[in-house]
């Protein structure tokens, strides 16, 4: 079984193989509230750790979404394009943003796992 | 500086209340099933709106008053009756918007409702041009609340008897426990609804009385985006000082009476704006996609040429999908001309169209 990672911008990343899914936290969608809009990043575009790979936006504001990790995107989830609340819904499954074909996995290291993430949000919020 | 609280402020922090900082107070933006569950549930129920932070200024005075007050606002005041509302502005020489308010005709005087932000300004501004004649009451010890949607009339009536006979834009003294209460009929979400001037110490009673008959506290956040979605305008942002109620497309607001006599501040640039056009614009904006077109988005037509701005631009719950306002040139304002908005350095398509966005159902004469 993989293991879920965390970044200090509220993604989280799932590693199979070479390929990693990556949404945003549960504590993310608290903090934005109602998810009315998202934005994705093209398929077979690069991106590169800790660069902006998508668009959230609340009634109230917008939001950059980060890529914890550097690669390829392989895929994007456009349900969540169609219907942003699935964001809200279920954020840490089927609301997955996207999936990379990974450069490096060493990049993996740098983030958190579940018990330090959850310490960080907790820490972090208002 | 201190931040003040309103009187229902321990109600709002019982309701898990998120707080934000606004005009000097601690309002609550939303509660916990959030802004678009509180949206629809206005639109569909009936939302109680904690609005005490606005000003509520009585004027008191006999004909001279409201000769004085007709230099002052472009309304024909002597022929307001008792008991009725005028939505108007208070503007500068240049027709420049101070503020925008509600004008109700009361016993011996007017109760006028001023935004959070400028009813100091306000204040300041009126006693200078009445030269402190009147007696004038930025009352702080009244608190304000707003409860709109459907079911409000039956719930308010069922605490306050006779409130459903109230007319649209008019209002009266009420008693809620033997405290007096002055109810109008009206709001600012494009719903049928009321808003109740009470005494501090008794708004967390009624309020929690409207909540036990099934209404619920709405935030400021829902409150933003009902007011959208009816084409409302917010001061601040769709008005300032460099928007004339002209070029705001708020020209029905101005007594036509009052503009073929123009002897009120403005009144100049009004009629030449009236008689000559104007160069920009308010109108609504409906982007084609899902894209959300935010306040200082910009607003270029099919030849890329830059023709305005944004004002105001959310997701409309009840529209389900994004709506805007802004300034625009005016040779683009007709309805469906196709326009585009500069959000993240990329370029959407949107049209623009009527105001408002979600269709109003406002009680026009009294329900039996």
């Amino acid at each position: 079984m993989s293991e879920v990672k965390y970044s200090k911008e509220h993604e989280w990343i799932k590693l199979e193989g070479d390929v990693a899914t990556i949404g945003i936290t549960k504590h993310a969608t608290e903090m934005l509230g109602d998810i009315v809009f998202a934005e994705l990043p093209e398929k077979g575009s690069n991106v590169e750790k800790d660069g902006t790979a998508g668009v959230v936006e609340s009634t109230k504001a917008a939001s950059d979404v980060y890529t914890p990790v550097s690669g390829e995107v392989v895929d994007t989830n456009q349900a969540i394009v169609d219907d942003p609340s699935k964001i809200n819904q279920d954020p840490e499954d089927s609301a997955w943003f996207f999936k990379l074909k990974i450069k490096d996995q060493s990049e993996m290291d740098t983030l958190m796992n579940k018990d330090d993430y959850d310490k960080f949000a907790k820490e972090t919020s208002v | 500086m201190n931040i003040k609280k309103t009187s229902l402020y321990q109600l709002h922090q019982e309701n898990s209340a998120k707080f934000v900082e606004f005009a000097g107070y601690q309002m609550p933006i939303q509660y916990s099933e959030g802004i678009v569950e509180e949206h629809k549930f206005t639109r569909n129920h009936s939302g109680i709106f904690d609005v005490s932070h606005m000003g509520q200024l009585f004027i008191y005075g006999d004909e001279n008053l409201i000769k004085d007050l007709e230099k002052i606002f472009p309304l024909d005041l002597k022929n307001l009756k008792l008991n009725h509302s005028k939505y108007s502005f208070l503007m500068d020489k240049d027709a420049g918007i101070h503020d925008d308010l509600i004008i109700t005709k009361i016993y011996q005087g007017f109760l006028i409702i001023l935004n959070a932000a400028c009813k100091d300004n306000d204040f300041k501004i009126l006693k200078e041009l009445l030269e402190e004649k009147y007696k004038m009451v930025l009352d702080e010890n009244r608190s304000l609340i707003a409860i709109q949607g459907p079911k409000s009339s039956q719930i308010l009536n069922d605490i306050i008897d006779g409130v459903k006979d109230l007319n649209f834009m008019s209002g009266n003294w009420f008693s809620f426990q033997d405290h007096k209460v002055y109810i109008t009929r009206s709001g600012y979400t494009g719903e049928d609804g009321f808003e109740i001037s009470i005494p501090n110490d008794f708004v967390d009673k009624l309020t929690r009385e409207l909540i036990n008959k099934g209404s619920k506290l709405i935030g400021l956040g829902a409150r933003d985006t009902l007011r959208l979605e009816a084409g409302l305008c917010l001061y601040g942002h769709d008005l300032n000082k460099d928007k004339t109620p002209v070029e705001a497309n708020l020209k029905w607001a101005i007594s036509k009476e009052r503009i073929s006599k123009g002897d009120f501040i403005g009144s100049d640039i009004i009629i030449k704006q009236l008689n000559n056009g104007v160069s920009k614009i308010r109108v609504g904006i409906k982007p084609e996609g899902r894209i959300i077109a935010r306040e200082k988005t910009k607003i270029f037509n099919q030849s890329d040429v830059h023709i305005g701005e944004i004002t105001s631009g959310t997701f409309g719950p009840s529209v389900n999908g994004p709506v805007a306002m802004g300034y625009i040139e005016n040779e683009f304002s007709k309805k469906d001309t196709k326009v585009f908005l500069e959000v993240r350095g990329k370029k959407h398509p949107a049209n623009i169209c009527g105001l408002p966005f979600y269709k109003k159902s406002y009680v026009k004469g009294a329900t039996k």
